[in-house]
């Protein structure tokens, strides 16, 4: 292979260095109005009353929006295939407001003085109503978050707003309580996981405008561009074919940009004034206003024998979807989905448990989707188990892992939402995942620990991990290949790149295909005019699917060539070969510049264009072996990461450099969520992180050494061999460091994050808390 | 208000609002390079120098820079190629949001320091945050520019 396998530079790395206007707010059209919303002060209150007329005063005001003004149709914000699996229970603008930082009005104005000055000039009153802020106490709360009579799901999700539940699950092979009650040893322990904000440094940022033909214009920053479009064709009311909506570079997205924020509430200034609006969210925006990942209970059984064969796993968990259920039934089923099968050599398996409204931010898709939460409870378990057993963790892993050529009856009984899809594993180089692993932390000297100086213990700890790749049966991709005079050809593609290198390794995708340089291939990518459709940036879609579409329409072109290349050298199609450069015959041979150029301007005039679809039919499975050193002081709690290593197998990586930079910075948002970053409220439910401050990221100091190595591998399946490799790299650090911390001190902290005043306190009490 | 300063080795005069910051100021005039992250002088993404000095350009009225040298990503075109070049050779630079403020932190960290170790560029850079990549490669990527590229 020339092109695939290697590491060649993001196609649009410099020009984004250089600083060249490239992402939403650089392009959006100026003059637009400026938008801004009028956010709750309360986590759950009735509108009695909105007197807008002194914001409508004001010089340079365009319009003033409230729940009155809007059309009352119920949508989700989640953006998913349709019908989405997530209850449809939000308006663009609601007569009740469900958090701290939800929408109570909009305005738009000439200048972001007038626009903060309408605002000011807003008089609410507000019928401030008792929130429900433990999702523990949320199920059959006296408070009823939703009672609206237009809310609905779009298929049985397990719905009962009444009851504050927005989706229910479960699902069980074999008899669990029966192996549990034969078991010779049994461990339950109970986990916690909090919400976890993505902090794309680019906030959510929009741009709306009318174009001649009076079609409604959207420049976004989103992951999901045809999910926006057919979601906002919904909530305005208008057919879809009236909504373009483009996405141009993408200030990271980790899953954030996979709802929907700003773009229902420009388009609508825009519909109502016919002008151009722009709306971007301040950084308090983004923490009060958009998601965060789903908070999760989870209460675990382990059932075993006393050599360590797990016969039967349970894992019952409580979900918190805030005040919307973006997501909701779909980050739950994975929480089981992406986790249990990779120790499928049980009797028995179990899972199920509800995810409950809460007045708080909403939760929503976020890279890991429930497995990391499913994976820092499962892992740390099977650690207590090793640790109740006296067996190596390791051990215990390699004993129950799935293999090659293995399967799970969960893959086809759970997939997103709907049933899964049945398969058998063709690639899983966990074995020589957890060796070279092993040998790059040094596990057989540090492990379990060793003083490091005063006050000062090291310790080592493990976790696996398992992700997908795309959603089998639902997720489709296409790409279109058009070829220009003088050789170089346009890759037309719906997969949108949010930062992760996609449209490189798209284009290697194509250059390799049809053997010409990757250079050749000029990548535009994500627009619903413009490119063919993709369902978008999520489920760790874009290798897999939207790689196999452009391989498809490359499969294609090649063909096309060889047909007009033997057509122009007069010789049968089977006589002729393509090698990239030039078509041969028996006698002669015609550059691909000349025929590309003789095809449009000379000779047989035709557009050479071709084009593949994708649907994903299986899922398989990335894997990783992790292992985390860390550092504890016995005097203040404080848990210092030494090194963590991740050998991951994400079948052959098209660009190497980018696959491991993609687990690496899985990694980084991972030991994030381990040890810093936790979205924290006060007593009525006011944010309390709503600021890069007081929500805190791991920055430089904080991460000194990542070593990520990619294990040889091949999935038949896959394009040249690919698997996916955006999620995975998240997943095991929370369980990875639990593990660390408790090998160097012997506390086990079940609640994330893993501060230093929980450590301490669990170090003082002298027993695992 | 008018102010009369030095951005990118040319004399400019700009009208501008009393409330604005510099960040607001340069991106109004067409100047996109620095960026806004976070509103609150954490995140390092609207990096300028101010007078060669690394600054939040967000946290920065614009007011203030009357009478003052301001150098953003759009005057260092040739050092923002070597750094990117250098970025994109390690596949560090992901999204790019940040990747014009870290230009500007390592033209600055360049003029101050001599052959720093891993433990100063870490601290000097410890102001520019980055979501996606975790930094390591962003070391491998800095090392290498300061290696090859002076």
């Amino acid at each position: 292979m020339n092109e695939v396998g290697k590491s060649l530079p993001k196609i649009d790395g410099v020009g984004l260095a250089l600083g060249r206007p490239a992402y939403t707010d650089d392009l959006a059209p100026r003059p637009a109005l400026v938008v801004r919303a009028l956010r709750s002060p309360h986590a759950f209150a009735r509108l009695k009353s909105i007197d807008t007329a002194a914001a409508e005063a004001i010089d340079g005001v365009a319009c003033v929006l409230t729940w009155r003004d809007v059309p009352r149709v119920a949508v989700t914000r989640a953006g998913q295939g349709h019908p989405e699996p997530s209850p449809r229970d939000r308006f663009i603008l609601d007569e009740y407001v469900r958090h701290v930082g939800d929408e109570v009005a909009v305005v738009a104005a000439d200048s972001e003085a007038a626009a903060v000055a309408a605002l000011a000039a807003l008089v609410v009153d507000y019928e401030v109503l008792e929130p429900v802020l433990d999702f523990e106490q949320a199920e059959d709360h006296a408070t009823v978050l939703h009672s609206e009579p237009e809310i609905h799901e779009n298929f049985p999700i397990g719905f009962e707003p009444t009851r504050n539940i927005a989706s229910a699950y479960a699902m069980h092979v074999g008899d669990v309580d029966k192996v549990v009650q034969d078991a010779e040893v049994v461990l339950r322990r109970t986990y916690y996981t909090q919400a976890q904000q993505h902090v794309a440094l680019e906030p959510m940022v929009c741009a709306t405008w009318l174009d001649l033909h009076g079609r409604l214009n959207v420049l976004t920053s989103t992951q999901t561009p045809w999910h926006v479009r057919r979601i906002m064709a919904r909530a305005l009311e208008m057919p879809v074919g009236e909504i373009r909506v483009n996405k141009p570079r993408i200030g990271g997205g980790f899953g954030g940009k996979q709802m929907i924020h700003g773009e229902l509430l420009c388009g609508l200034v825009t519909r109502r004034t016919g002008k151009a609006a722009r709306m971007v969210y301040s950084r308090r925006e983004v923490f009060a206003a958009t998601n965060t990942r789903h908070p999760m209970r989870m209460d675990i059984t382990l059932a075993a024998d006393r050599g360590g064969h797990l016969r039967a796993i349970d894992m019952q968990a409580l979900s918190d979807t805030g005040a919307y259920g973006e997501h909701a039934l779909t980050v739950f089923m994975v929480a089981g989905a992406k986790t249990l099968p990779l120790y499928n050599k049980v009797e028995a398996v179990r899972f199920g448990g509800k995810t409950v409204y809460t007045n708080r931010v909403p939760g929503g898709a976020f890279r890991g989707y429930g497995a990391i939460q499913g994976n820092y409870a499962l892992e740390s378990a099977l650690a207590e188990l090793a640790h109740e057993l006296d067996l190596d963790p390791v051990e215990l892993r390699r004993m129950n892992m799935i293999a090659e050529g293995e399967t799970s009856p969960i893959f086809a009984i759970m997939g997103e939402g709907t049933e899964g899809v049945a398969m058998t594993i063709d690639s899983c180089k966990l074995p020589a995942c957890i060796d070279r692993g092993m040998e790059l932390i040094g596990w057989g000297e540090k492990y379990p620990r060793r003083e490091a100086g005063p006050e000062k213990v090291r310790g080592v700890g493990m976790a696996l991990a398992m992700q997908g790749s795309g959603i089998p049966g639902i997720d489709m991709a296409a790409a279109t290949l058009k070829l220009n005079d003088f050789g170089s050809f346009n890759l037309l593609i719906g997969a949108t790149d949010l930062g992760t290198g996609s449209d490189t390794i798209l284009a290697q995708i194509a250059a390799e295909t049809l053997s010409v340089s990757t250079d050749l291939i000029k990548v535009y990518s994500s627009d619903t005019d413009r490119t063919p459709f993709d369902t978008g940036a999520y489920a760790s879609s874009t290798t897999y699917v939207s790689g196999h579409a452009v391989r498809t329409a490359a499969q294609k072109m090649r063909a096309a060539l060889l047909t007009e290349g033997a057509a122009m050298l007069g010789c049968a199609e089977k006589d002729a070969v393509f090698d990239g450069a030039e078509v041969r015959g028996p006698d002669g041979a015609i550059s691909l510049e000349d025929l590309s150029t003789r095809l449009l301007y000379s000779q047989n005039q035709k557009q050479l264009c071709t084009t593949g679809s994708h649907l994903c039919e299986k899922s398989p499975p990335p894997y990783l072996a992790a292992f985390a050193e860390v550092e504890v002081d016995l005097g203040t709690g404080k848990v210092d990461l030494i090194d963590f290593v991740a050998v991951v197998d994400c079948g052959q990586a098209i660009n190497p450099n980018l696959a491991r930079v993609q687990v690496e910075g899985g990694l980084a948002q991972g030991i994030g969520m381990a040890l810093t970053e936790e979205v924290r409220y006060g007593k009525r439910g006011t944010l309390l992180t709503g600021d890069m401050m007081t929500y805190r990221i791991p920055a430089r100091q904080d991460i000194p050494r990542l070593t990520v190595e990619l294990a040889a591998s091949h999935e038949p399946s896959g394009p040249f061999g690919a698997k996916s490799v955006g999620e995975i790299g998240i997943d095991t650090p929370p369980a990875a460091i639990a593990n660390a911390v408790f090998n160097a001190v012997g506390v086990r902290v079940r609640d994330l994050p893993l501060t230093a005043e929980k450590v301490l306190m669990a170090l003082r009490e002298g027993r695992a808390k | 208000m008018t102010i009369v300063f030095t951005l990118n080795d040319r004399e400019v005069t700009w009208e501008i609002e009393p409330t604005e910051t510099l960040l607001q100021a340069l991106r109004r005039n067409g100047l996109v390079g620095a960026k806004e992250g976070c509103d609150t002088a954490s995140c390092g993404v609207c990096t300028v120098l101010l007078d060669n000095k690394p600054v939040p350009s967000c946290a920065v009225p614009a007011a203030r820079v009357d009478g003052h040298t301001v150098t953003t990503v759009e005057g260092v075109q040739d050092q923002a190629r070597r750094i990117g070049e250098a970025m994109a050779a390690e596949g560090a630079d992901q999204c790019g949001y940040c990747t014009p403020g870290l230009v500007m932190s390592l033209v600055a960290m360049e003029k101050e320091l001599d052959q720093p170790d891993d433990e100063q560029i870490r601290s000097y850079l410890a102001g520019n945050m980055c979501r996606c990549s975790g930094y390591t490669s962003q070391m491998r990527a800095v090392r290498k520019y300061l290696g090859g590229g002076r």
